[in-house]
């Protein structure tokens, strides 16, 4: 039985098809890093894994259970921006999941359960680095802090599948190589689970076990509506060569420029 | 070479003098015609000399009326005032309540939002008769006169606030587990308190406007009720303190519920351009 399974999985939203019939299957403790031309349903994609929408026909499938439609418990998200609580402390982002589960009239915790989850998530907020700036406040903390903090507030909660949508294309290149260390390091401590979208083609062939490419496999000039993107390439991470990497590279850009294209005309 | 004007700063000292300079022209010129005017007749009531405000100030607010045995000026105050901290109050309460909750729960949207919006339309001036028909010419007509005045109002921006908390975080709050309860308590209140406070101050010039005019309408007391009164006999010696002392009430309050928004949400200061 596979961890996460897809079956047939469509998406269109009235007549713009995003995804045609995605089939694939993926094990526990994956590392999948998706790339593709913008406008290629990869955020959809994610979406649906998310559960803030879903599947317009097919389904995913999490332990052979259907994906509820709403987001919950088993799926972490860091976004790109935004996915801390701008009102609290760093040490309260990270406490705030521990609180909601134990407290359900007030979410908030006092005493000796106050006391235990801080430690936990005192523990969390080392993981990540930001021990020094637990009592700071979000606007108070660089990008680079700001996403190792929303990693924190993810991570307690042991999400079955993590998803990560862009989170490091805000940052400096310097920072971004030490979030993917971190990245790396969580990943194997915690034996996660990720589903990474990134326009940083580089970064998919450095993180993970597995690179995605979304991408349309058919395209209409006439149409460029009329067909979705589906997955064209499902590379092991580290065992291709540099030819695939250009041919990806290369691939991508003819459909960029497609795309463009077809927003030039329609804009104009 | 000298800067741009638009580059040069003043410096904190500079800046206070030239921010008192316009206050004082004006009583200078105030004083000028004042005197003018006296010189040509001495009764005249329309720009009374500074000593006939120390005298009316003093009757009015340091020796006890003869007729009731109070001090008039505070015993208005305390009235306008009590009448302007219920209202706003229970309008900020309102504008909470109902504004989180059109704003979070769609459900509640759909039914609310079409009637609030009519109602805030409705002049709050047009209904003063009817106020006063249902509930009496007492205190609860000129407080509701107030809140059907401002609540509106803070219903609609405190839902526009909360509809602007982003996705991403209300999102991220069901990943952690949070229900809906928990969303509202712990991720939506706590966002749009400083914002209802900043409303709140944008309202005060409102509040103030009803209160003076329910005042002026029906009352025994107040600060509107009283300038309304004098004007009877055009007893500006009277007025124009009252109207001194109103500007500087609702300077006050404004202050107050800033420092107190800052002190209470640095978050929220710290990263906004203060005004």
């Amino acid at each position: 039985m596979p961890y996460i399974a897809m079956k047939n999985v469509s998406k269109e939203y009235g007549d713009q098809v995003v995804l045609e019939r995605l089939n694939n299957r993926v094990e526990q403790g994956e590392f999948i890093t998706i790339v593709g031309a913008s406008g290629c349903g990869k955020t959809t994609f994610l979406k649906m894994l998310l559960g803030t929408e879903v599947p317009s026909r097919g389904q995913i499938l999490l332990e052979n259970q259907t994906l509820s439609p709403e987001p919950d418990e088993n799926r972490g998200i860091v976004f790109q921006r935004y996915s801390v609580f701008p009102h609290m402390t760093v040490l309260q982002n990270v406490l705030f999941a521990k609180e909601v589960a134990q407290s359900s009239l007030l979410g908030r915790l006092f005493g000796a359960k106050r006391k235990q989850a801080m430690e936990q998530s005192l523990s969390m907020i080392e993981a990540v680095g930001l021990s020094h700036a637990q009592n700071k406040y979000p606007h108070e903390l660089s990008g680079g802090m700001q996403q190792r903090l929303a990693i924190a507030q993810s991570l307690i909660k042991k999400p079955r599948i993590l998803l990560l949508d862009e989170p490091f294309g805000a940052l400096d290149p310097g920072i971004r190589k030490d979030m993917h260390k971190l990245v790396l390091k969580l990943w194997r401590q915690y034996k996660l689970t990720i589903f990474m979208i990134t326009h940083d083609i580089k970064e998919g062939f450095y993180l993970g076990t597995r690179l995605w490419v979304f991408d349309k496999i058919r395209n209409d000039p006439h149409a460029p509506n009329a067909y979705g993107a589906a997955i064209t390439y499902d590379l092991p991470v580290g065992a291709c060569e540099a030819k695939v990497f250009q041919e990806i590279d290369q691939n991508l850009s003819k459909t960029n420029t497609a795309q463009k294209n077809i927003g030039e005309q329609s804009n104009g | 070479m000298p800067r741009r004007l638009i580059n040069r700063q003043p410096s904190k000292p500079t800046r206070v003098a030239l921010g008192i300079l316009p206050f004082l022209m004006l009583i200078a010129i105030y004083m000028m015609a004042s005197h003018q005017r006296l010189l040509e007749n001495p009764s005249d009531k329309l720009l009374p000399a500074m000593s006939s405000f120390a005298n009316s100030i003093e009757r009015m607010a340091f020796s006890e009326n003869q007729r009731t045995g109070t001090y008039l000026f505070w015993d208005d105050t305390v009235s306008s005032m009590q009448r302007i901290c219920i209202a706003v109050s229970i309008s900020a309460f309102i504008g909470l309540l109902f504004g989180v909750a059109n704003g979070a729960i769609p459900y509640i949207r759909a039914k609310l939002s079409p009637l609030i919006t009519a109602i805030s339309l409705i002049p709050p001036m047009a209904i003063l008769p009817i106020l006063f028909i249902v509930f009496g010419l007492g205190e609860l007509a000129k407080v509701m006169l107030i809140v059907i005045g401002i609540a509106p109002f803070l219903i609609r921006d405190m839902q526009q606030r909360t509809l602007e908390v982003p996705a991403e975080q209300i999102i991220k709050a069901q990943t952690l587990g949070a229900n809906s309860w928990h969303i509202i308590l712990r991720v939506i209140v706590p966002q749009v308190v400083p914002r209802l406070i900043s409303s709140v101050r944008l309202s005060l010039g409102s509040a103030w406007l009803f209160l003076i005019a329910a005042e002026a309408i029906a009352s025994t007391e107040g600060l509107g009720y009283r300038i309304f009164l004098v004007r009877r006999y055009l007893a500006m010696d009277i007025i124009l303190p009252y109207v001194i002392w109103i500007t500087f009430l609702a300077f006050v309050f404004d202050f107050v519920l800033k420092k107190t928004s800052q002190k209470l949400f640095p978050w929220f200061h710290g990263s906004l351009k203060e005004s």
